[in-house]
C-alpha cells in the first residue's frame, strides 16, 4: 500500500504529464490545420499534371509502347524494387510510424520471398530508425527533414533527384512510395503508391493538342516534374496525416491521464480518511482505558 | 470588347491567379505566343520570362513564371509553373543584394556541393533579373 506521501507525489506527476499531453494535443491541432490547407493548396497542380499527363501518356502507350520513356513503360525487368519509405522526424504520433513502417516492411519481404532485390531509402528519421534493425543492409539512402519546419516543394525535389540518378544509374526497376494517406482525423491509411513505371489512368476521350516542342520533349520534360509533384503530394498528405495522428493519440492520452487522476484521488482520500478514523479510534480507546 | 476566358495559374504550393482573362501572353521555350478565347487545343513548355495578364476587368497583371509548361484549350488556359511571382512583387535592390550575396557563397563555398547549390541559385536570380 502507498503512503499518502507517494500517492501525493503520484497525483502531481500525472497532473504535470497530463498538462504536457493536452498542450501536444493543441498543437498538432494548430499544425493539423495548417497542413490540411496546404495540402488542399497543392491539389489543383496534381490534378491537372496527372490530366496532362495521361492525355499524353495514351498517345505514346497505344502505340504500343514502343520508344516510350522508361518512366512510363518500365525498364522492361522487375528485378530490382525501390522502396521509398516516408515517415515523420518525431514520435508520439499514435501508431503513425509503424503503419507505414510494418506495410513496407511486408511489401519488402514478400518480394525477398520471390526472389527480386528490395532497396530502400528512408525519408524521415523514425523510418529509418524502424526499418535499420531489420533491414540495415538494404537502405541505401536516407533523407532527414529534421531542421524543415514546413514541407515545401524545394524538400520533395531533394528526394525526387534522388531517386531520378538512381534510376538514371540503373540502379532500380521498380519504384514504389509508402505514406499515410490522410483520410480524416482518426483515420490515416498507409498506402503504397507506384511511382515510376508511372500509372495513369487512361482518359476515355483524349484531347488532341498540338505540342510545342513535340510531344516527346514535353513529355521528358513532364515525367521528372510529375515524380517530384508526387513525391510532394507524398510529403504534404503525411504531414497531415502526422499531425492527425499525433492529435488523436493526444487526446487518449490526455483523458487516461485524467481517469488516472481521478482513481489516484480517490485512493488517496480514501487513506486519508482511514487514516483518520484510525487516530480517532486510538484516541477514544485510550480515554476509555483510563 | 474581347471575349473573356478562364484563366488559372498555378504553382505547386498554391494557385496564384484564379478568373477570367482576355488576353494572356505566355513565354514558351519556342517563342512568345498570346492566347485569346477559344484557342486551339495547344500545350507548350514555359521558359523563363514574364507573363502579361489581361483581366476580363481590364486590369493587367506581369507575373515572372519559372518552369513547367501552358495548358491552352476551349475551355481556358491552365499555367503550371513551378515558380510564379508578381513582377510588382519583386524589388530590383533586393535581387541585386541577393546576386551578390550567391557570388560570395560560391566564393566562400568549401565543398562542391555548396558550390553547385550557390551556382543554380546565381543563374536563377539572373535569369530572373535578365528578363526584367
Amino acid at each position: 500500500m502507498p503512503s499518502l506521501k507517494d500517492l501525493r507525489n503520484r497525483i502531481s506527476s500525472v497532473t504535470a504529464t497530463r498538462k504536457i499531453t493536452k498542450a501536444m494535443q493543441m498543437v498538432a491541432a494548430a499544425k493539423l490545420r495548417r497542413a490540411q490547407t496546404a495540402a488542399e493548396a497543392a491539389r489543383p497542380y496534381a490534378d491537372k499534371m496527372s490530366a496532362v499527363l495521361s492525355n499524353l501518356a495514351a498517345g505514346q502507350m497505344s502505340g504500343g509502347g514502343e520508344g516510350a520513356s522508361p518512366l512510363i513503360a518500365g525498364t522492361g525487368s522487375d528485378q530490382v524494387h525501390l522502396l521509398v519509405v516516408a515517415t515523420a522526424e518525431r514520435g508520439l504520433c499514435g501508431a503513425f510510424n509503424s503503419s507505414i513502417v510494418r506495410l513496407a516492411r511486408q511489401q519488402a519481404r514478400d518480394l525477398i520471398n520471390q526472389g527480386k532485390e528490395v532497396k530502400i531509402l528512408t525519408v524521415g528519421k523514425k523510418g529509418y530508425d524502424q526499418l535499420k534493425r531489420d533491414m540495415a543492409s538494404r537502405i541505401v539512402d536516407t533523407v532527414e527533414f529534421r531542421a524543415v519546419k514546413s514541407i515545401g516543394y524545394v524538400q520533395a525535389e531533394e528526394v525526387s533527384a534522388k531517386v531520378m540518378a538512381m534510376f538514371e544509374a540503373g540502379e532500380f526497376d521498380v519504384c514504389t512510395l509508402y505514406y499515410a494517406a490522410f483520410r480524416s482525423v482518426i483515420s490515416q491509411v498507409p498506402t503504397a503508391q507506384q511511382l515510376i513505371p508511372a500509372k495513369f489512368e487512361v482518359s476515355e476521350d483524349p484531347v488532341f493538342y498540338e505540342y510545342e516542342p513535340d510531344e516527346n520533349a514535353i513529355l521528358d520534360d513532364l515525367l521528372p516534374r510529375n515524380l517530384t509533384v508526387q513525391v510532394f503530394k507524398a510529403l504534404l498528405e503525411n504531414a497531415a496525416s502526422e499531425q492527425g495522428a499525433r492529435m488523436a493519440a493526444m487526446d487518449n492520452a490526455t483523458r487516461n491521464a485524467g481517469e488516472m487522476i481521478d482513481g489516484l484521488t480517490l485512493s488517496y482520500n480514501r487513506q486519508r480518511q482511514a487514516q483518520i478514523t484510525k487516530e480517532l479510534i486510538e484516541i477514544i480507546s485510550g480515554a476509555e482505558a483510563l | 470588347m474581347a471575349e473573356a476566358f478562364p484563366f488559372e495559374l498555378v504553382s505547386p504550393e498554391r494557385q496564384l491567379v484564379a478568373g477570367e482573362a482576355t488576353q494572356v501572353v505566355v513565354p514558351g521555350a519556342e517563342g512568345q505566343f498570346t492566347v485569346l478565347a477559344n484557342h486551339a487545343p495547344f500545350l507548350s513548355t514555359l521558359k523563363p520570362g514574364v507573363l502579361e495578364v489581361t483581366m476580363a476587368d481590364g486590369s493587367t497583371d506581369r507575373i515572372f513564371v519559372r518552369g513547367g509548361f501552358a495548358d491552352a484549350n476551349p475551355g481556358g488556359l491552365t499555367l503550371l509553373a513551378e515558380e510564379a511571382q508578381r513582377v510588382a512583387d519583386m524589388d530590383v535592390g533586393s535581387l541585386d543584394q541577393a546576386i551578390q550575396n550567391a557570388r560570395e557563397d560560391i566564393a566562400d563555398a568549401k565543398d562542391d556541393e555548396t558550390k553547385t547549390a550557390a551556382e543554380t541559385r546565381l543563374a536563377q536570380l539572373e535569369e530572373v533579373k535578365a528578363v526584367l
